[in-house]
C-alpha cells in the first residue's frame, strides 16, 4: 500500500510556475530522493507535501486518503525537517525538545532524551541556549526529532546532511537506513551526492522560468 | 500537561526571559500619562475630562508596541511551521499566543492603572468605570491586533503597516469605553456601554481564532 502519493501536483510561487504535474507514489520500505538545481522548488516540494504550502492544482495522499481530510492522523505520522529548525534560540536543547514532544503528544522522560543527545554527541550542551550552538550542532538538536517520534511512519527531509561532520553524516545515515527497513518512508532532497546505500527512486525537478 | 498549556508555559518563559524588552509598552504607557498634566496644568476639572480618553490612547498605543512580537521569532526560527505540524488544531494555538500577549503586554498596564487615575485626578466613580472598560476591553485589542500580526509576519518591517490597518478598528472600542467612564463621571448608568463592548469581545473570542489560524496559513506561503 502507499504510504504517500501526489497526484498531478502543481505550485506556484510568487507567479512562477515551480513545477507542475509532478506524480510519485512512495510505499512503506521506500526512499524518495528529491533533485534539481537551486530554485528548482524542492523545498516547495516539500513543504507543499506537509500542507504547509498551498498548491495550486493536484492532491496529496496519505494511505490512500487525501491529507486535507485527516490532517491528525498525518501529522501523528509524520516527521517534517525543514530549512528553518524550528528551534527559539533563547531556550535550550532540553527545553525546546521537551516541548516539542508535548506538541506532538510523544511521552518520553528527560532521561530518554539526555540519553538521545548524548548520541548525537550533544553531552554537556543539553542545557545552553541553543543560540549559542555552532550551526551543526544545532541541527543535530533539530534531528533529535527523529529519534524521539518512533510513532512515525514518514519523514521529510529537506536538506537533512547540510553542515553537518562527517560523523554526523555517518549517524543520520544510518538513522535512515534503520528507519528505512524498519518498514518507514522517507522523502529528502540532498545537493552531495546521497551516501546512502538502499534502494530509491528519484524524482527531478528541473528549473524553469 | 496538555499542549496548550506547555504552549503557554513556554511563552510566558520566553517573555520572563526578554524581560527588557516586555517593559517597553508599559514605559511608554507611563510617560504619555505623566506627560499629560505637566503639558495641560494641574487643573482637576480639565484633567478629569481628558483623564479616561488619554489612558485609553495610550493602552491602545502601547499594546501595538508589544503586538509585533506576537509571531515574529515563531515566524523566523521555524517553530510556527512545527506548531502548525502538530496534533493541536491551530485556532486553540492562536488563542494561546493572544492570552500570553494579553498577560505580558497589558496586564501591567491594568495593574498600573490606578495610580495613573491619581495622576489624572479621576474620580472613585469614574476609575471604576475605567477598570471595568479596560478589563473588557483590552482582550479586545490582543485578538483583533493578533489578526493583523498574523497577516503581516511574513513582511518585514510591517510595523507602520500594522497600526494603519488596526487603530481604525479600535475607534468604536474607543468610542464606547470613554463614554461609559464620561457616563460614571455625571453619575449615570454605563452597562449600555459595557454591554456594547462585551459583545464585540465574545464576537471576536468566537471568531478570531479562526480568522488568526487563517492568516498565519497564508503567511506561510
Amino acid at each position: 500500500m502507499s504510504v504517500l502519493s501526489a497526484d498531478n501536483l502543481s505550485v506556484v510561487k510568487n507567479d512562477r510556475l515551480l513545477f507542475d504535474k509532478v506524480n510519485f507514489t512512495l510505499a512503506a520500505h521506500g526512499l524518495l530522493y528529491v533533485k534539481g538545481p537551486n530554485g528548482a522548488g524542492k523545498t516547495s516540494l516539500l513543504r507543499a507535501i506537509t500542507g504547509l504550502l498551498e498548491t495550486e492544482d493536484g492532491g496529496v495522499y496519505f494511505l490512500n486518503q487525501k491529507v486535507a481530510l485527516q490532517r491528525t492522523l498525518f501529522h501523528q505520522q509524520l516527521v517534517y525537517f525543514g530549512h528553518k529548525l524550528g528551534l527559539n534560540l533563547r531556550l535550550s536543547a532540553l527545553e525546546n525538545l521537551v516541548f516539542w514532544c508535548e506538541q506532538q503528544n510523544i511521552q518520553v522522560s528527560q532521561d530518554d532524551i539526555y540519553g538521545i543527545l548524548g548520541e548525537l554527541s550533544l553531552v554537556g550542551l543539553e542545557d545552553v541556549p541553543v543560540g549559542h550552538l555552532s550551526a551543526g550542532q544545532q541541527r543535530r538538536v533539530a534531528l533529535a526529532r527523529l529519534w524521539l517520534k518512533t510513532a512515525a511512519s514518514l519523514w521529510v527531509l529537506d536538506e537533512p546532511f547540510t553542515a553537518l561532520d562527517s560523523n554526523g553524516i555517518a549517524l543520520l545515515t544510518k538513522k535512515v537506513m534503520d528507519f528505512l527497513h524498519a518498514g518507514g518512508a522517507v522523502i529528502m532532497t540532498s545537493h552531495q551526492e546521497l551516501q546512502i546505500e538502499y534502494p530509491r527512486q528519484e524524482l527531478v525537478l528541473e528549473y524553469r522560468i | 500537561m496538555t499542549p496548550v498549556m506547555a504552549l503557554l508555559k513556554r511563552d510566558l518563559t520566553l517573555a520572563f526571559h526578554q524581560r527588557a524588552e516586555l517593559l517597553q509598552p508599559v514605559i511608554f504607557f507611563l510617560l504619555v500619562i505623566t506627560l499629560f498634566p505637566l503639558a495641560v496644568g494641574p487643573n482637576a476639572s480639565t484633567l478629569q475630562i481628558i483623564g479616561p480618553g488619554v489612558i485609553w490612547v495610550a493602552a491602545i498605543l502601547s499594546s501595538l508596541l508589544g503586538l509585533e512580537r506576537l509571531f515574529r521569532d515563531d515566524y523566523q526560527d521555524g517553530s510556527l511551521e512545527h506548531l502548525m505540524l502538530s496534533t493541536t488544531p491551530l485556532p486553540l494555538i492562536a488563542l494561546a499566543k493572544v492570552t500570553t500577549h494579553w498577560l505580558t503586554s497589558i496586564v501591567p498596564l491594568i495593574v498600573l492603572s490606578p495610580l495613573l487615575a491619581i495622576f489624572l485626578h479621576l474620580s472613585e466613580a469614574m476609575y471604576w468605570a475605567l477598570l471595568a472598560t479596560l478589563l473588557l476591553g483590552t482582550p479586545l485589542l490582543s485578538l483583533v491586533g493578533a489578526i493583523a500580526v498574523a497577516l503581516t509576519v511574513g513582511l518585514n518591517r510591517g510595523g507602520v503597516l500594522l497600526a494603519l490597518l488596526l487603530v481604525p478598528i479600535f475607534i468604536p472600542l474607543l468610542i464606547f469605553a470613554t463614554s461609559a467612564v464620561d457616563s460614571a463621571a455625571m453619575e449615570l448608568p454605563y452597562t449600555a456601554q459595557l454591554a456594547f463592548i462585551a459583545a464585540m469581545l465574545l464576537f471576536a473570542l468566537a471568531l478570531a481564532p479562526f480568522a488568526i489560524a487563517y492568516a498565519l496559513k497564508v503567511s506561510q506561503n
